[in-house]
């Protein structure tokens, strides 16, 4: 046993906070919230140079065959800066579809291409009536000769805004079956839905849109499938985005808690200030360790469905009790746009439903543990 | 990283699992599922823990921490942990948390070679069963403004005064004092730490009784108690600093969320056998959600107490100081919400206490009751958090 990580890890995680707290401070990324796009295409270039998204490449398709440890470390850097980028739903949700699935020239394509930082994706799984089992996949893409025909509507669609491709989940003879499509095919429209993450939460609508049958991700029918085992590494990622996104929290809160006076002491002096701390604290130290956990099973190739829904599900309760505390303690100012401590507030409720709501992971375990 | 035990980890685990499996067919009823009541409450139980206790004395695993020029093994303490998961997982007593826990490493950190060679030895064979004089009516969190004293005369120390809450004083051969030496001196300054036999003329151990009246803790009163000055440990007034020192063992509440899992295991059964409405109660989606929650919380804080192994092996207790105060916390809080929910799904069964008509025999009613004491005992949950607030987060210390 040995919990703790290796120096090279340590120097990884240094250089994500280094770069993120230097080019994305919360002016900035206010900024980019603000923003039509929802990213900077200029950060986007420099992370990929700095081989962020080559991180889950084995090292055939131009990656190092790194551990699942080091996106962890990253995806956790992401959270702690709260960094507003595709970098979800590039290079976790669609990097990992595309190695899961795709074929081989897909992979070589399309995987060279996100880590130059020059191809974006967005995974199409919801629609209006949007769940986490597969009976709610139900869009219809219509053989038509050597095309599918797709025709209806998408929702929650991160980043298909600014993406080149979309990977659309529908449903065929087969089964449920993910297609490749070009974001700007014709038939597509796109429409930004405001949203608590301010993050480019989207709407697509498909009229009659072609897509090339070779253009299928995985055989037909097998989508789901392959979209279980993405969910799996998935649904880790953005907890561990999440799980920085409570460290930050508590840091912010932390320093303004011994700074800011009143009745002549700093409040976190006071211990009612002092007691939601610790709590905050524990749910912390609790779940990083055990995302540690979970990372290391990945790596070791073990099983760990249940646990990595453990971890999703507790940690969607302690980010949103963490940030929660987070704004009471900081006062007026935390309500505030102006303070940060509101970034990870509405984050932690965006994140939530990523990758499954506590209520999906909660029955998953319910199963596992033998009800 | 890596989360993984060595093979020889894997082996112990296995030579300690069988061992208890096998021990705890010879569990009396009495005993029930453990702990301090399983332990204090009946005299067929003390008995069987101080019969496990010699056991594992034979086997040399009670002092297996203990370094080597004491008679232990110099166990590492992450085996510590493995023995301790291993023993709790089948609800087997034997080890004295206060001889064992508490009093044991005081020796080894503070005690001279006569003492050593006299103590020791019969606390590693599970011959001597402790108490820990510690809390007194009037100073419990605030432990250093404790007023009982002992007082230098001659080559003995005259002790007046009385102490509460004593878990298994009524039970114990020995107790290990905290007493104030130097009546001038306040507060942590002018403690000291005595070894006393429990039949010293002077002491009257009275019972106070749970609140669901079970025996468990004692007042204990001392009226010109002669303890022998050799029977003092460590140095006169340096009781205190030893005292916090005395914490310095496995500190990874590890039992905490074993007992947990335990108790989750038997709801997960009983949910899936009884009805409501004419149907099982494992159908109720809140029933289902309820016990996989505290599933899931259970299986991350037994992931914590792993990590505190580790970082106490690493850097002591100070390195792992915050972990413990949250692991302590975390878990006393989580076995109460286990207690309050596996009593709301039994319905009205839940009110019963130890009976063939009880579900599960009693076992969560009782734990409804005892938890409360987990909130307090050892450091109540505000004290942790002010322990976490302080160390873990740098909090300022208002006086
Ligand atoms: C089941 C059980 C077994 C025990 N066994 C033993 C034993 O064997 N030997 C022994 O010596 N003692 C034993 N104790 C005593 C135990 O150590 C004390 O109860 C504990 O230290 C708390 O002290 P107290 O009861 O005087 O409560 P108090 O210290 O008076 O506390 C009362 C309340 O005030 C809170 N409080 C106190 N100080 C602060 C603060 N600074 N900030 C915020 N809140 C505060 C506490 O958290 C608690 O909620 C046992 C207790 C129990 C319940």
């Amino acid at each position: 046993m040995n919990i703790s990580f290796s120096s090279e890890q340590e120097i990884l995680r240094k250089s994500v906070a280094e770069f993120l707290s230097k080019e994305c401070p919360g002016e900035k990324v206010r900024d980019i919230e603000d923003s039509v796009e929802g990213y900077s295409a200029k950060q986007w270039k420099k992370i990929a140079k700095l081989g962020w998204m080559e991180v889950i490449l084995p090292e055939v398709y131009g990656g190092f065959d790194d551990p699942f440890m080091n996106i962890i470390i990253i995806m956790e850097e992401i959270g702690k800066a709260a960094f507003p980028s595709p970098f979800f739903s590039t290079v976790i949700l669609g990097g990992y579809t595309i190695l899961e699935g795709g074929s081989e020239n897909q992979k070589k394509d399309l995987l060279k291409k996100m880590a130059e930082g020059k191809l974006l994706l967005s995974l199409a799984q919801h629609e209006d009536d949007p769940g986490y089992l597969e009976a709610a996949i139900n869009m219809q893409a219509t053989l038509s000769g050597d095309e599918y025909v797709l025709n209806g509507t998408k929702m929650f669609v991160m980043d298909a805004n600014i993406a080149d491709k979309l990977i659309v989940a529908a449903k065929t003879d087969e089964g449920t079956t993910l297609l490749l499509v070009d974001a700007k095919a014709p038939g597509i429209t796109c429409t930004i839905i405001p949203s608590i993450g301010m993050d480019n939460c989207c709407e697509v609508i498909f009229a009659d849109v072609k897509v090339p049958v070779k253009d299928t991700i995985g055989e037909p029918g097998k989508g789901w499938e392959i979209l279980e085992k993405v969910m799996l590494k998935a649904s880790i990622a953005k907890s561990a985005e999440m799980v920085g996104g409570c460290k930050a929290s508590i840091d912010l809160t932390a320093f303004y808690a011994k700074n800011r006076v009143q009745y002549g002491q700093p409040i976190g002096g006071y211990q009612a200030i002092q007691h939601y701390m610790a709590d905050m604290l524990m749910y912390y130290d609790i779940s990083s360790n055990y995302l540690y956990k979970v990372a290391w099973m990945i790596d070791e190739g073990m099983d760990c469905s249940t646990e990595a829904s453990a971890l999703k599900a507790q940690v969607n309760e302690y980010y949103k009790f963490i940030s929660e505390r987070g704004v009471q303690i900081h006062g007026g100012v935390g309500t505030s746009r102006e303070f940060d401590i509101g970034l990870y507030y509405r984050r932690a409720k965006a994140f939530e439903y990523t990758c499954g709501d506590s209520d999906h992971h909660i029955e998953l375990v319910a199963k596992a543990i033998g009800l | 990283m890596d989360f993984k035990l060595t093979e020889e980890q894997e082996a112990l685990k296995k030579e300690f699992e069988d061992f208890f499996q096998e021990v705890m067919k010879d569990a009396p009823p009495e005993y029930g599922t453990g702990g301090l009541e399983g332990t204090y409450k009946t005299d067929e139980g003390f008995q069987f823990h101080m019969a496990v206790a010699k056991k594992l004395g034979e086997k040399g695993w009670l002092s297996r921490a203990w370094p080597k020029e004491f008679g232990g093994q110099g166990a590492p303490l992450i085996e510590q942990l493995i023995f301790n998961e291993a023993k709790d997982k089948y609800n087997a007593p034997g080890v004295d948390m206060f001889g064992i826990g508490m009093f044991a490493p005081t020796l080894i950190l503070a005690a001279n070679d006569e003492q050593r060679e006299r103590l020791l030895p019969p606390i590693a064979k599970g011959e001597v069963s402790y108490c820990q004089g510690w809390s007194e009516p009037d100073a419990g969190s605030d432990l250093a403004s404790l007023t009982t004293t002992a007082i230098r005369n001659g080559d003995h120390y005259i002790v007046n005064g009385q102490k509460i809450w004593t878990s298994g004083g009524h039970k114990a051969d020995c107790m290990f004092l905290l007493a104030r030496t130097n009546t001038e001196e306040k507060r942590g300054k002018g403690l000291s730490v005595f070894h006393l036999k429990m039949d010293l003329p002077g002491i009257e151990v009275r019972p106070i009784l749970y609140m669901n009246g079970t025996h468990i803790y004692n007042e204990v009163f001392f009226k010109d108690v002669k303890i022998p000055a050799k029977d003092m440990i460590g140095g006169e007034n340096e009781g205190w600093q030893l005292t916090r020192q005395t914490m310095n063992f496995e500190r990874s509440s590890i039992g905490l969320f074993i007992e947990g899992k335990n108790r989750v295991r038997d709801m997960v059964n009983y949910v899936k056998t009884h009805k409501k409405n004419g149907k099982f109660l494992s159908e109720d989606p809140i029933v289902r959600q309820k016990l996989a929650r505290l599933y899931m919380e259970l299986d991350m804080g037994h992931t914590l107490a792993y990590k505190i192994a580790f970082l106490q092996e690493q850097g002591g207790l100070i390195f792992a100081a915050s972990a413990a105060s949250e692991a302590k916390l975390f878990g006393s809080e989580l076995i109460q919400r286990i207690a309050n929910y596996s009593t709301e799904i039994m319905g009205l069964y839940g009110q019963l206490t130890e009976s063939e008509w009880a579900p599960l025999n009693g076992v969560m009613n009782e734990m409804y009751t005892m938890c409360m004491g987990l909130n307090i005992a050892g450091g109540s949950t505000e004290i942790q958090k002010n322990i976490i607030a302080w160390v873990g987060l740098g909090l300022p210390r208002i006086r």
